[in-house]
């Protein structure tokens, strides 16, 4: 592509401001951040972490993504299953309502569940006299994380459902096995790519997930406060640092998942 | 059991979206219309929305430049070494693993009056940090990768060997990428830009550390649905979050009509 | 135009693509490149296009050097092997593509675009697209667009290694006469003998960055100057150590010296066939297959498998058969020097004066 790029006079200029501009942009900031969190010294960097609040948020943080990866895997599957399996009503609707969590604001993804599941609804009405609590309490964040993560598992397995060959499960009836044998040995082995990778996308966002959390969630450190909310709150405060500091954490670990899917990726390219 | 699995499934939409939704509506509509109505035509709300415009616009416009740009330079380019291009390429994913409130966060320890940057910038006169050109940035920064990672796969599969029988035949930078790469990568970068606008309008994290939300001053309407729900202002906050629905719906209509499109090549 | 190359090199990373490479090729003339596939051939034309860049070495058109040229300006058509046609323009536009990038006036180049769908026997099909078309169309929509702008110096990428077999024939026949008739200055790469044999005026044989030889078909056929070359053109069978066959004893001067040896070179028959009996030896006949024109017989001789044919006008052999195998000559080669020899025994030693 040296043609197309090879007039001298705009190459230089091109090439610096792209350079520039991604330097600038992404790489900078980056950087920044972790600059800033030991800018006051490395000891004051373990304090902040070591601060139970802060640590609490990150572990809370953890559970909760964990919680709702697993619940994205199980029901993502099962809902890429239907959709690319059986043909029923309104499936083209459906299939394009799972790509809506990408399209919505988080901020309303939040109101929309505070607004189902709050004390003012039904449903969170009936919650109360059962005697457990939604919004406010842990159960809300998990759905909040559950819905703006909810097309990552769907999207990574159903190209996999649609590339399976179906000769590989007649290959399989035609030596006898049933069913559930069917799907453990054959068809769970090819989605399961697909449901990994899917929910590594969807933990990293979960861990990551903001504005539909803070929404519906209480700040009670350890019970509800997640490291985004925590960090938020630390801004606002004007304590920069004590923020930057758990940055750093939720940082390092989003960008390990991060070179984790990439390895995986290749891995899988390779084979 | 096909019956069990396809009625848990609408079940599930129902849940996670119909019913939400629906609950919003019936909640930004619960003082008729009048008080939706009102809501909107707040000073705030109106200013919020054309705030949330104004980024939409410039962030995109911005970004499907260098998303281009960045894009042909990742494919194309041989004069950046392989090494070198698999280190940019893993950058440019970053912003994805990165939460928004912490995007928020770099950007104001960068360019914040507090810092070295934002003091220069300060003295011309020039605010950033809870300031307009700072929500440009941080939303410009969640949403770079989307344009780039749509471009790119498309620019792979098609190969260099048409840009490449362009240069034999004489053409020349501007004439190849407009005659020869623009018509391969169109709807690819359609698709891009709705994602973008899908994605800057509906920016909250980032833009709510970095603005301040600054009531009328560097408010956007995502901004201001959380300031009317931590006022308890359930109304206001579901009319406006009803319209952003609305756009989102609207967006997502155009994504899926453009994803045919973009495949059928 | 007349195309001269000295000291061409070119590395991607470690490898060493092209080594050293010269050679002038004189105007007017159809070259081919030939050689196995990694071999360096693409790479020799890509940088004649100016599509790489070489390492050290000078390419020269017309006396000019255009290291330094972008491809755009150096008067070049090139054909690729997957032809590379723009899949959003008609036939029409693709082969316009040159012309229009040249500012032709539209009538110069709606009647140059018609004189070139005339010349490629592809009349009626301007306004379609190169998806509805087949392989061996779109090919013919590829050397249409690249001699539009007149170029002075042709390339080919291997371009019939993506065409059906029994379209490739024609094709060939078709190129070459294309190319005679337009009279320009050509060159292209194939890793099939038969292709460059039967279309080229003069072949080079490229192996591992390497030029082996040049010359015309039928030179590089019957003198080899290096063993690959010999081993490349043509079916041959090669010996370890030449003095096993009957007739070349003692062949290299004591050297250890191996013996190529072409089907051609072969006669097999029975006893009674041979003038010379006296140059044969015994061999066993192990395989024959019938090959339209001609048989294809598989002998073994003193533990080695020789090929070669036999006319259907002879007595027809049998598997099993005892019969006598005369080898006229061979090829052999040492470290030093390589070389045709007769076998030695076909003079008679006691010329019998009548």
């Amino acid at each position: 592509m040296n043609s197309l790029l090879r007039h001298k006079g705009w190459t230089w200029g091109f090439r610096t401001t792209i350079l520039l501009y991604f330097v600038v942009l992404i790489v900078l900031p980056i950087l920044g951040v972790y600059y800033n969190s030991f800018s006051l010294g490395f000891g004051n960097f373990v304090e902040s972490i070591s601060d139970p609040i802060a640590w609490k948020s990150v572990l809370l943080t953890l559970k909760l993504a964990i919680i709702a990866t697993l619940i994205n895997v199980f029901l993502g599957t099962m809902i890429a299953w239907v959709l690319i399996r059986y043909q029923f009503i309104g499936k083209a609707l459906l299939n394009s309502l799972v790509d809506l969590p990408f399209a919505l604001p988080t901020a309303v993804g939040g109101l929309m569940i505070l607004l189902l599941l709050g004390p003012g609804s039904l449903i969170g009405k009936a919650a109360e006299a059962l005697g457990f609590e939604i919004v406010f309490h842990q159960p809300a964040i998990v759905i909040a994380m559950v819905f703006v993560t909810f097309p990552f598992v769907i999207r990574a397995v159903q190209p996999l459902l649609e590339e399976l060959d179906p000769s590989e499960e007649e290959a399989a009836y035609t030596m006898g096995a049933k069913g559930t044998r069917v799907f453990w040995h054959v068809i769970l082995p090819s989605m399961a790519p697909g449901m990994i990778s899917g929910g590594m996308l969807a933990f990293s966002r979960a861990l990551a997930e903001f504005g539909a959390v803070v929404l519906v969630a209480g700040n009670i450190p350890g019970r509800t406060l997640v490291s985004s909310v925590f960090i938020f709150g630390e801004v606002e405060s004007d304590n920069p640092v004590s923020a930057a500091a758990v940055s750093v954490i939720l940082l390092t670990l989003s960008f390990l998942i991060l070179w984790l899917i990439n390895m995986l990726q290749m891995r899988g390219r390779r084979s | 059991m096909r019956k069990l699995w396809i009625g848990l499934t609408y079940l599930v939409f129902f849940l996670l979206i119909a019913a939400p939704l629906g609950k919003m509506a019936i909640g930004a509509f619960s003082e008729g219309f009048g008080g939706f109505w009102d809501a909107l035509t707040r000073p705030e709300a109106l200013h919020a929305l054309m705030m949330t415009g104004l980024v939409v616009i410039v962030v995109t416009l911005l970004n499907t430049l260098f998303g281009i740009m960045m894009a042909l330079y990742l494919v194309r380019a041989n004069w950046i070494n392989r090494r070198l291009k698999g280190l940019l390429n893993s950058i440019v994913d970053l912003p994805y693993a990165v939460s928004p409130v912490i995007g928020g966060l770099m950007i104001v320890l960068l360019l914040g009056p507090d810092s070295a940057l934002g003091a220069i910038f300060e003295g011309i006169g020039l605010k950033i940090v809870y300031a307009i050109p700072g929500m440009i940035i941080a939303t410009l920064f969640v949403t770079f990768p989307l344009m780039v990672r749509e471009v790119m796969p498309v620019l792979q599969e098609i190969g260099s060997q048409q840009e490449e029988a362009a240069s034999t035949l004489g053409a020349r930078g501007w004439t190849i990428f407009w005659k020869v790469t623009w018509p391969s990568i169109r709807w690819a970068v359609v698709y891009g830009v709705i994602l973008t606008v899908a994605r800057s309008l509906g920016e909250f994290g980032a833009v709510l550390v970095v603005s301040g939300n600054i009531m009328n001053k560097t408010q956007t309407a995502t901004t201001l649905v959380y300031q009317d729900v931590e006022n308890f202002n359930v109304t206001a906050a579901g009319g406006i979050a009803l319209v952003l629905a609305a756009f989102s719906a609207g967006l997502l209509l155009l994504m899926e009509w453009t994803k045919r499109r973009k495949e059928v090549q | 135009m007349h195309v001269e190359v000295r000291g061409l090199n070119k590395h991607f990373g470690d490898f060493h693509a092209v080594k050293d490479v010269n050679f002038t090729i004189t105007k007017g003339h159809l070259i081919g490149l030939l050689g196995p596939s990694g071999g360096g051939k693409t790479s020799i034309l890509r940088m004649l296009a100016g599509l790489e860049t070489p390492d050290n070495g000078e390419i020269i058109f017309h006396g000019q050097t255009v290291n330094n040229l972008p491809p755009q300006e150096r008067g070049i058509g090139f054909v690729f092997q997957n032809y590379a046609l723009f899949k959003h323009m008609t036939v029409f536009d693709n082969i316009a593509f040159g012309l229009k990038v040249k500012k032709a006036s539209k009538t110069a180049i709606r009647d140059r675009v018609m004189e070139l769908v005339e010349l490629t026997g592809l009349k009626g099909f301007e306004k379609r697209y190169p998806h509805q078309l087949s392989g061996g169309q779109r090919q013919r929509v590829a050397f249409a667009r690249a001699l539009a702008p007149e170029p002075q110096l042709l390339l080919l990428d291997e371009p019939f290694a993506a065409i059906d077999a029994k379209i490739r024939q024609e094709l060939r026949a078709w190129l070459r006469e294309l190319i005679e008739r337009v009279g320009i200055t050509s060159i292209f790469v194939t890793h099939d003998q038969d292709e460059a044999i039967e279309v080229a005026d003069e072949i080079m044989i490229i192996n591992q960055g390497q030029l082996e030889q040049k010359g015309t078909p039928w030179d590089i056929y019957k003198e080899p100057k290096t063993p690959f070359v010999a081993t490349f053109i043509g079916e041959s069978t090669l010996i370890e150590d030449a003095s096993e066959v009957k007739g070349f004893k003692g062949a290299g001067d004591g050297k250890p010296t191996k013996a190529l040896i072409r089907p051609e070179y072969i006669e097999v028959g029975n006893l009674h066939e041979f003038k010379m009996a006296s140059a044969t030896e015994k061999g066993v006949v192990k395989h024959l297959h019938f090959r339209g024109s001609e048989w294809l017989v598989e002998v073994e001789v003193n533990g080695h498998k020789l090929v070669t044919y036999r006319s259907l006008e002879k007595e027809t052999l049998q598997p099993g058969q005892d019969i006598s195998v005369l080898v006229h000559r061979a090829y052999l080669f040492n470290d030093e020097r390589s070389w045709i020899q007769e076998n030695n025994l076909k003079e008679d030693p006691m010329p019998i004066f009548i």
